[in-house]
């Protein structure tokens, strides 16, 4: 898959264009400001982008603004944004700005590399994979009409699925069989009047929900 | 600002003929309540003259302040609605005193000069006399009313610099006891993971080898220690400077402090441009003590936030429904909050009576910077 990165850090940007390329991805661009990573997201045979949130000149958010413009010029351009620090309004942006193909984690979850890899795979086939604190401050706040009717259970698998995270590894995560974490999503679109849809398309548009997007 | 016409000088001249006479019947009332405060009728008597006193030194005050083109502050302390300690605190207000001075120049050579200045223009031979030295009179006694009604410029600056010391004395006090936080925070977290890193690290380093499994599993351990270094300095970051008020400036971080709650919040956001980085820094950390209150204490169903920008101030309204009686005396948060926005001369105000609502006022007098302009993505 070809890539673009941008990241300002020479040592975090030659660590993850090592990483990657070792992982099979094809670097095309690694950007260094906000600048050329507009350039490199011009790039038609981009595939998918990695971005960090802080970007020269400004040193603030210009890498999730032009996440959020290439998703705007290129509609369900995969983009996984990478920062030091999270944010639930952040996250929030990312996901209004179309549905799915989008990612949001920690700098430090590339560490766990074959996670981090797997992240990119899935935002690129079109999920939705959040990091984990964000997905806490969310589990933290008092539910919301229409999520009141989800079971504490559901609301679990629910956040799980934000995180990007397939069948197989929720029921691992939660010790149950991806039966009954079949039930539980299937029981989940029921009650957000998720219907007829693909499963994945559902998925996302579950997380959207539930990040009152 | 214009000068006030010799019309209107002259009618706040007639004006002052009239309260001249008032201001007799107000120094005599006052006198014998004072004489008579050993019975009761004496209090009741100060009760009625005192604060008509004020009404009346009041309308002198905005008509010199007129008349000189000046503008002083209202100098009274403020009353507490308690009888007993009204009179205390009135009784204790230099400024009851100097009114009370005043009343006897205000029915005679003030009354004298105002009679005059209303005579000339009457009297019609004297008009050439009247134009010319109308001002000069007016002036002359409205300069003299300020001289007993309003605090002197050196009391106003003493008064100042009073409110300066203890507030740069608790700034400094705040920074340093900051400071003090920052470095035990460093100590505990990120510093003693970090030893226990290169510990593992080490460990790893030895055992590889002879126990490549045992080394693997220490390399392990150290990747989690460094994640929950990176966590700790993350959180030890939030506390100086959260990112996202370097990102997105006061709205935006409110807005995000709104998200993190349990709570639904209402933010409600009219500031063209952003205070400069202090004082939004200030105002941040006020609200986000406010929103802590409320998770902690309050039990509230909802929240609205309004931040305008009026009048040179910063203000800022949180609001609950819940169950009130916050004192903000009780804990230290409010208390850091309350000094560290009087570094800049702001104010935080609460208003939270048992059974609720609550409302924390905070205000700040700044100016706003431009808004910053969001780069255009032009062909790069």
């Amino acid at each position: 898959m070809r890539l673009v990165l941008a990241e300002d850090h020479a040592l975090l940007r030659a660590g993850m264009i090592q990483l990657l390329e070792a992982n099979g991805f094809t670097i095309l661009h690694a950007a260094v400001d906000a600048a050329s990573l507009d350039a490199a997201l011009r790039d038609p045979d981009a595939q998918a982008a990695v971005v960090d949130v802080r970007l020269p000149p400004g040193q603030t958010d210009e890498g999730l603004r032009a996440a959020i413009a290439v998703r705007q010029a290129r509609p369900g351009f995969p983009v996984m944004v990478i920062s030091q620090y999270v944010e639930h309004l952040y996250a929030r942006e990312l996901l209004a700005s179309g549905e799915g193909s989008v990612g949001y984690l920690l700098k430090d979850r590339v560490s766990d590399v074959a996670e981090f890899v797997d992240g990119v795979r899935r935002v690129a086939a079109g999920a939705t994979v959040l990091d984990p604190e964000v997905v806490a401050t969310i589990m933290a706040r008092r539910r919301e009409e229409p999520l009141d009717r989800l079971t504490p259970r559901e609301r679990e698998v629910l956040g799980l699925m934000a995180e990007g995270r397939s069948n197989a590894a929720i029921a691992a995560r939660l010790v149950v069989t991806d039966k009954a974490v079949a039930k539980h999503i299937n029981s989940i679109f029921a009650k957000l009047d998720l219907g007829a849809a693909d499963d994945d398309h559902r998925r996302v548009r579950a997380v959207l929900a539930w990040l009152r997007v | 600002m214009t000068e006030p016409s010799r019309l209107r000088l002259t009618a706040y001249a007639a004006a002052q003929l009239v309260l001249g006479i008032l201001a007799l019947v107000l120094a005599i009332l006052t006198v014998t309540g004072a004489a008579l405060m050993v019975v009761w009728v004496g209090g009741l008597l100060l009760a009625i003259s005192v604060p008509l006193t004020r009404v009346v030194a009041d309308a002198h005050r905005r008509m010199a302040t007129d008349v000189l083109g000046l503008e002083v502050p209202r100098p009274y302390r403020p009353v507490p609605s308690h009888p007993w300690h009204a009179l205390v605190a009135v009784a204790r207000d230099p400024m009851t005193w100097r009114d009370l001075a005043w009343l006897v120049w205000a029915c005679t050579f003030g009354w004298v000069i105002a009679l005059i200045c209303v005579l000339e223009l009457l009297a019609l031979v004297t008009w050439p006399l009247w134009w010319w030295t109308l001002r000069p009179k007016m002036r002359a006694r409205s300069q003299i009313d300020l001289w007993f009604l309003a605090t002197s410029r050196t009391e106003r600056l003493q008064q100042r610099v009073q409110v300066l010391t203890e507030t740069r004395a608790e700034a400094v006090d705040s920074a340093a006891a900051e400071l003090r936080r920052l470095e035990r925070d460093l100590h505990d977290g990120p510093q003693a993971r970090l030893v226990a890193l290169s510990m593992s690290l080490g460990l790893a380093e030895q055992l590889l080898a002879e126990d490549p499994d045992a080394a693997r599993r220490l390399i392990g351990d150290a990747r989690t220690t460094t994640s929950a270094a990176i966590g700790d300095l993350r959180s030890v970051v939030r506390g100086i400077h959260p990112p996202v008020l370097a990102d997105r400036g006061l709205t935006g971080a409110v807005q995000a402090l709104a998200l993190d709650m349990a709570v639904p919040v209402t933010v409600v956001a009219d500031l063209d441009g952003r205070p400069p980085a202090p004082v939004e820094s200030a105002v941040y950390f006020a609200v986000a003590e406010c929103l802590a209150n409320v998770g902690k204490h309050a039990r509230a169903d909802a929240v609205t936030i309004a931040m305008t920008h009026v009048d040179g101030r910063v203000r800022v309204r949180v609001h609950d429904d819940g169950v009130g009686g916050a004192d903000p005396g009780a804990g230290t948060g409010m208390l850091g909050v309350r000094r560290r926005l009087a570094a800049f001369d702001g104010t935080m105000s609460v208003s939270s009576p048992t059974g609720g609502p609550t409302e924390v006022i905070l205000e700040v007098p700044c100016d706003l910077s431009s808004p910053r302009t969001t780069p255009s993505s032009g062909p790069g």
